[in-house]
């Protein structure tokens, strides 16, 4: 089952992950991270599919994708 | 090894492959394009590297990315193409990266001449380019010396991780002299024994050769560890060379490269002629500058003058004013553009720095 | 399974199929929210990574905002003056030619004060690998027009917008290389969306693939957005690349020495 983990010291709260995520399922915290950034968060861990979307377009490096079990590969990266 | 007629760009270019310098980046410019003409068939010879570049900018670019890799790079130019090196120099003294650069002085400024001329002293020891820098600077006065100098560079280079300049003028570099060459080769760095060289970040952390500090503590600390430096060279590698120091001597002339010979040749012949004794303090190292020397010849009280004679309007003499701290009169004599005085002509100089009529 | 909070993620025996490469180092740069250099500098860190190249590659650092680039990357790094880069890769390179050397550079250091070095070490067919990141504009300085802007981008020395009858058309640095005839890989590619970003990794992959395998010089133009200078958010930025920026920096492949040896 796949997930990510966002490091949200790194992110700068630039949201192009928020676009890019196929299911929607990235949103805005309300919260602000140690330089003053709203940062991203997972809404929907459930409905997360491993794609890799989110960690490839963010510019800081700040997604870790993982997964366990079986895992569609969308694409080559 | 057997002595050899050689003409001085070639001769040089044969010192650096001497002293295992074999990468060498260079423009065509009158009159030193013969090194490049050399090394461009010789260098492949030796498993060097070669590249005629784009343009002197160019070349001092390529110096510094060659430098990064610990071994020993070099090129030859003329007082234009320094003109342009002069962002690359100050760079490169800042990232403390050995580098030897021989400039073939030539009439300047702007386009200038082909011919002989010594107006690049400003350029080299005072730092032509921007920044707390120097580059140490040797001046050699034949081919053979060229050679040496050229040799001693190198090591000077590697030593205290710097910038140094070899200036030459359009006489060295067009004549021929009979040379002599060590006997075996220097083998070339190894770029994985160096300690600050680029090498590959292999079982160690990454090294990062800059220049660019925007604390302006590391810069400050930056500047001053060249300061320091160059108070290091200053104490161990001053070289110059007396000619006709004696008690006799009313006059004491200062004067580096072809000039110097010439004026051997004019002290010769009128101590013969004339009777007039005059001596030579010849400054093998512009930078650093032999300043107690030209201090302790100049005080003696048989000098009633010291004269700096140049193939400029007069760019050395600022120094050795400054040397003889006003214990004496200091003039200047010297013509540029690429004439380069006769010994007739420095006889007439002796003799107007000491009021004689001839 | 629910997971509650993107904290405690990680779960026992999960594999991490996406993660910083190596070549990365774990520091947060300096790039504004959304610059597309973080995405670049990724993607040239893991072709270091995937091609094990990272122990002897050497960088060269430009000015421009991506001046820091050798704080960021784990491996060896020489910092240029101004549009230079292209000229100590060259000098490295030929005295060092078991290592790979890398510059990466801005429009004002490749485009403008660097032109004279970019276009010669192409032409010489330097083996080296160049990432030229194109955003329009001049971003370190604070929004000056560079040679790439676009007729009628409005920017801090061209107010008005660019005047072509003035400053003349934005140069296209890859059509211009491949013009040359040494052979050599020019490509262009984008960070506009992710599939775009997909497809730049392969190229970018190539470039340093062709250096190890000591084949040609290769150049990869990569669109890329300035959120702070063009002044509207990182989103919007890659909107503006699409629109304006992709419809005159044309994508693709200009050069490959590997289809003209087939």
């Amino acid at each position: 089952m796949p997930g990510v983990r966002i490091d949200k010291n790194y992110c700068k709260g630039c949201e192009l992950c928020v676009r890019a995520c196929p299911m929607q399922i990235l949103k805005m915290s309300k919260d602000i991270n140690l330089k003053g950034y709203f940062y991203a968060t997972l809404a929907e861990p459930s409905k997360c599919i491993g794609c890799q979307i989110c960690a490839i377009t963010c510019p800081d490096v700040a997604i870790e994708v993982h997964t366990h079990g079986t895992q569609f590969v969308l694409f080559e990266y | 090894m057997a002595k050899k007629l050689m003409k001085g760009n070639e001769a040089i270019g044969e010192a650096a492959i001497c002293a295992g310098a074999l990468n060498y980046f260079a423009y065509p410019i009158t009159p030193q394009s013969e090194v490049a003409e050399y090394l461009c068939w010789r260098l492949p010879e030796v498993g060097g590297a070669f590249v005629q570049a784009e343009s002197e900018v160019a070349v001092g670019n390529m110096l510094f990315g060659a430098a990064c890799s610990g071994k020993r790079v070099f090129t030859t130019s003329s007082s234009p193409g320094i003109s342009l090196m002069q962002e690359a120099i100050s760079y490169m003294s800042g990232a403390h990266l050995p580098v030897v650069l021989i400039n073939i002085m030539r009439g300047g400024p702007g386009l200038g001449g082909i011919l002989p001329a010594q107006s690049d002293y400003f350029q080299a020891t005072k730092g032509g380019g921007h920044g707390d820098y120097h580059v140490l600077v040797l001046a050699p006065a034949s081919v053979q010396e060229a050679v040496d100098l050229t040799i001693l560079a190198f090591d000077l280079a590697d030593k205290y991780r710097t910038p140094v300049m070899l200036i030459g003028d359009a006489m060295i570099g067009q004549m021929m002299e009979s040379v002599e060459f060590p006997e075996k080769h220097r083998e070339q760095n190894d770029p994985n024994a160096s300690d600050w060289a680029l090498n590959g970040a292999k079982d160690r952390k990454s090294r990062i050769i800059k220049s660019l500090y925007l604390d302006p503590n590391q810069l400050d600390e930056n500047s001053f560890k060249l300061a320091d430096t160059y108070d290091v060279i200053g104490e161990k590698e001053i070289r110059y060379e007396l000619y006709n120091i004696s008690e006799k001597n009313r006059l004491l002339v200062t004067s580096y490269g072809t000039m110097s010979r010439i004026i051997q040749t004019a002290i010769d012949e009128i101590g013969e002629e004339e009777g007039i004794s005059v001596g030579l303090l010849r400054p093998i190292t512009l930078y650093p500058f032999p300043e107690q020397p030209i201090y302790d010849e100049a005080i003696k009280p048989n000098i009633e003058k010291v004269l700096s004679i140049e193939m400029s309007v007069g760019q050395m003499v600022e120094d050795v004013e400054r040397c003889v701290r006003g214990k004496k009169p200091v003039e200047f004599s010297g013509r540029t553009g690429g004439i380069v005085p006769t010994p007739d002509d420095v006889k007439g100089y002796f003799r107007k720095a000491l009021g004689i009529e001839k | 399974m629910m997971l509650e909070n993107n904290e405690d993620i990680m779960i026992n025996d999960a594999t991490t199929i996406f993660k910083r490469p190596e070549s990365l180092n774990e520091t947060v740069t300096h790039y504004c929210p959304g610059c597309t250099h973080g995405i670049i500098h990724r993607m040239v860190a893991e072709s270091l990574d995937e091609l094990n190249l990272r122990e002897r590659a050497v960088g060269v650092a430009p000015v421009g905002c991506s001046v820091f680039i050798y704080n960021y990357f784990n491996c060896d790094f020489m910092e240029a003056p101004h549009g230079r880069a292209p000229a100590l890769a060259t000098g490295f390179k030929r005295t060092r030619p078991d290592m790979i050397c890398f510059t990466y550079q801005g429009d004002g250091d490749l485009a403008s004060i660097g032109m004279g070095e970019i276009v010669h070490a192409a032409n010489r067919g330097e083996k080296i690998t160049v990432i030229f990141v194109n955003n329009a504009i001049y971003g370190m300085t604070g929004g000056q027009m560079a040679p790439t802007t676009m007729p009628g981008q409005k920017t801090t020395t061209s107010p008005a917008g660019r005047d072509t009858s003035l400053a003349g058309y934005p140069i296209r640095m890859a059509e211009l290389l491949a013009s040359l005839r040494t052979p050599s890989f020019i490509a262009r590619c984008s960070t506009q969306t992710p599939m775009h970003i997909v497809a730049a990794k392969k190229i970018i992959k190539k470039a340093f693939r062709l250096q190890k395998e000591e084949k040609c010089f290769s150049l990869v133009e990569v669109l890329s957005t300035c959120p702070t200078n063009w002044g509207i958010t990182p989103c919007d930025a890659t909107n503006w690349v699409a629109e304006n920026m992709e419809p005159y920096y044309k994508l693709g492949i200009y050069k490959d020495p590997e289809r003209e040896e087939g």
